[in-house]
């Protein structure tokens, strides 16, 4: 079953420079119990697409298409329909976890707002859960930690408490946008072993956003590439490491350290100068003189498998 | 937190020392012969003579060279004694003991008045930013913070005391007498407060933990006064601090325009009549009260900001 579907969905922010096109026609399926993995290099737009869902973008922006949950569209619920899903049905897992929590409140009281405010728990019940839900995310000596400061707390365990807050009210959906960023790779392997574990237990699903293969890999069912506010491959994991199509998925793989450290060569694009055509095209040694003039569309190749490139026309 | 304080202490003393020593050497530069001015004080202008002025200089120490009356003036006030008038011959401590409490009336009501208003318009303004509300309340603040103290004073009396009679001219005593002055004083300090508090609350609204706690599915209200406010009060109570001691700098200004008898006025009418005494100890004071304030507002820090912590905590 279909949890969250994104259709057609366009991004824009007015800025200075223009418009910018950090979402542009993406369409995305997780269903119950899924992981997929959204994958690009830095600056695609990935973070928006995370904000996107749960509507937390600025003023600035406009958002278009669809984003059905449950069947539900969340861009046609009033604000206060959506407080109702955030949180509770769909919570976020927030890249930089030291920026993201509140330095003046300690993360007991941070973890616990959320089973505050959707399942109207007082504080002691709330404090309990806190502790509980720490515990569960591998945070020694709990019922002391919870009165402590973020800045009291290591890269590590901060990431386990962003992920405590996230999960503590058991929501459908979670997104977690580099949730291992930043990590040692020691620390980096707890988390996913940790995120794997606590998504088997509960059944949640997960849009999880990185620019790690590695870590997609380990998490993922299936995968979306992302190149400046596109999908250009959607397939199963087994399919983006063992068969992959788009020219940009291909050299990805190829800059891993495991697989010969190529790197792409040209300038990863921003969004301010987004070329025309197949957006890829001034980094692609098949680019033809379409693939400068017309953008090519997403192609099925195989089951579950789709590319956004004229090769597979 | 002892180091801490131990080490403002030294600070503060070093502060002080600086700041009579300059007074003492401004005093002495201003044109005009003291023990002249003192006799006149003492003695009217008509049956003044040579020798009363000399025997005033001999008197009052004014004849040593200065390093060693300012040496003598600090050994006697590190003993708590601050001397006498040279005018009126009463103990300098206690004048200014009697008049403190108006001056800390004062300073109080106009900073609480202040703050009162500039912290929930700088909120509002932030929040809305580039309303018409915002719009109004900038235009305010522009104008509060170009506005001169005394002239102020003088447009509030003219309206509301002359013209409409609501509050007496000047004077002190209940309520009704506090309510201009407060205002005169408060005013410059609401203006630069709510423009601070505006700035600090729109850079704490575009923090990311502000976008995690609307993740969370946090009405607005809740995010700004949990979240955002406590973040965006730390520079403003900084300021805080410092602001008090502009009040202080304008009590001395609007005590003189309302005839209230703090220690500004004290001041300024020590300063007319010459009074060495009456004057070096009243810098004395303010400067100490004004680095106490300071350090207790260092200390409430620490409660707002739990990344702050001095040596020897925790
Ligand atoms: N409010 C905004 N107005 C204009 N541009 C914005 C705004 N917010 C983000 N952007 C731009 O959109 C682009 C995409 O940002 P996004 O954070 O989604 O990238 P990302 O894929 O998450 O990158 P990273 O891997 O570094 O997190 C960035 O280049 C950013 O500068
Ligand atoms: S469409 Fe053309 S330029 Fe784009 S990836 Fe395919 S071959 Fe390369
Ligand atoms: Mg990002």
């Amino acid at each position: 079953m279909t949890l969250l579907g994104i259709r057609n969905l366009k991004v824009y922010f007015y800025s200075e420079d223009g418009m910018v096109r950090a979402v542009n026609d993406v369409d995305l399926d997780i269903g119950e119990g899924e992981t997929l993995g959204i994958i690009g290099e830095t600056g695609c737009g990935k973070t928006i697409l995370g904000l996107s869902i749960l509507r937390l973008l600025s003023e600035n922006t406009k958002v278009e298409g669809r984003i059905l949950y449950k069947g539900e569209d969340l861009l046609k619920l009033s604000e206060d329909e959506m407080r109702k899903i955030r949180g509770k049905e769909i919570a976020m897992i927030f890249q930089n976890p030291l920026s993201s929590m509140n330095p003046v409140l300690t993360v007991g009281t941070q973890v616990a707002e959320p089973v505050e405010l959707h399942q109207h728990l007082d504080n002691q019940n709330a404090k309990e859960k806190v502790i509980e839900m720490l515990k569960s995310v591998r945070i020694p000596l709990p019922s002391k930690r919870v009165n402590e400061y973020p800045h009291e707390f290591s890269g590590g365990m901060r990431q386990r408490a962003m992920i405590a807050m996230g999960l503590i009210c058991m929501p459908s959906l979670i997104i977690a946008d580099e949730p291992t960023t930043g990590l040692d790779v020691t620390t980096q392997a707890q988390i996913v072993e940790l995120m794997k574990e606590v998504l088997k237990d509960s059944g949640t699903s997960m849009l999880l956003i990185t620019h790690d293969l590695g870590v997609a890999a380990e998490l993922c069912d299936h995968m979306a590439v992302m190149y400046p506010g596109e999908i250009v491959e959607y397939a199963d994991v087994r399919n983006i490491f063992k068969n992959p199509k788009h020219p940009y998925t291909r050299g990805f793989l190829d800059s891993l350290p495991g697989r010969g450290l190529k790197p792409i060569p040209g300038i990863s694009p921003s969004l301010i100068n987004i070329p025309e055509g197949c957006k890829f095209h001034p980094r692609c040694s098949y680019a033809t003189g379409r693939c400068k003039k017309e953008r090519p569309q997403m192609k099925k190749v195989g089951e579950k498998h789709f590319v956004r490139c004229f090769l597979y026309d | 937190m002892l180091t801490f304080i131990l080490k403002r202490m030294c600070l503060m003393f070093i502060v002080i020392l600086g700041v009579t020593m300059m007074t003492f050497l401004i005093m002495h530069f201003t044109p005009g012969d003291p023990a002249e001015m003192i006799a006149m004080a003492r003695y009217g202008v008509d049956d003044l003579t040579q020798e009363d002025i000399e025997w005033i200089r001999v008197q009052e120490g004014l004849d040593a060279p200065l390093h060693i009356q300012y040496i003598k003036w600090l050994n006697h006030a590190i003993h708590g004694d601050l001397g006498c008038s040279l005018i009126n011959g009463q103990p300098v401590l206690s004048e200014i003991l009697v008049r403190f409490p108006a001056t800390i009336k004062l300073a109080a009501v106009s900073m609480l008045v202040a703050l009162i208003i500039a912290i929930p318009v700088g909120i509002i303004s932030a929040t809305r930013q580039y309303s018409l509300t915002d719009n109004v309340s900038m235009m305010g603040a522009m104008l509060g913070v170009s506005m001169p103290n005394f002239w102020l004073g003088l447009l509030l009396i003219l309206l509301f005391s002359v013209h409409l009679g609501w509050f007496p001219v000047c004077g002190y005593g209940g309520f009704e007498y506090i309510i201009l002055p407060a205002l005169t004083l408060g005013t410059g300090m609401a203006a630069i407060t709510t423009r601070l508090t505006r700035s600090s609350m729109l850079e704490v609204l575009r923090q990311d933990y502000i976008r995690t706690a609307r993740a969370k599915g946090l009405s607005e209200k809740v995010v700004i006064s949990k979240h955002a406010l406590k973040n965006a009060l730390i520079p403003i109570v900084t300021v805080i601090g410092m602001q008090f001691g502009r009040v202080l700098e304008g009590a001395v200004i609007i005590e003189t325009i309302f005839a209230w008898p703090g220690i500004g006025k004290l001041l300024v009418d020590s300063i007319y009549a010459r009074d060495f005494a009456m004057i070096q100890g009243g810098v004395l004071f303010v400067a100490v009260i004004f680095v106490i304030v300071n350090l207790v507002v260092d200390i409430s820090y620490t409660y707002l900001d739990p990344r702050i912590r001095y040596e020897g905590v925790k």
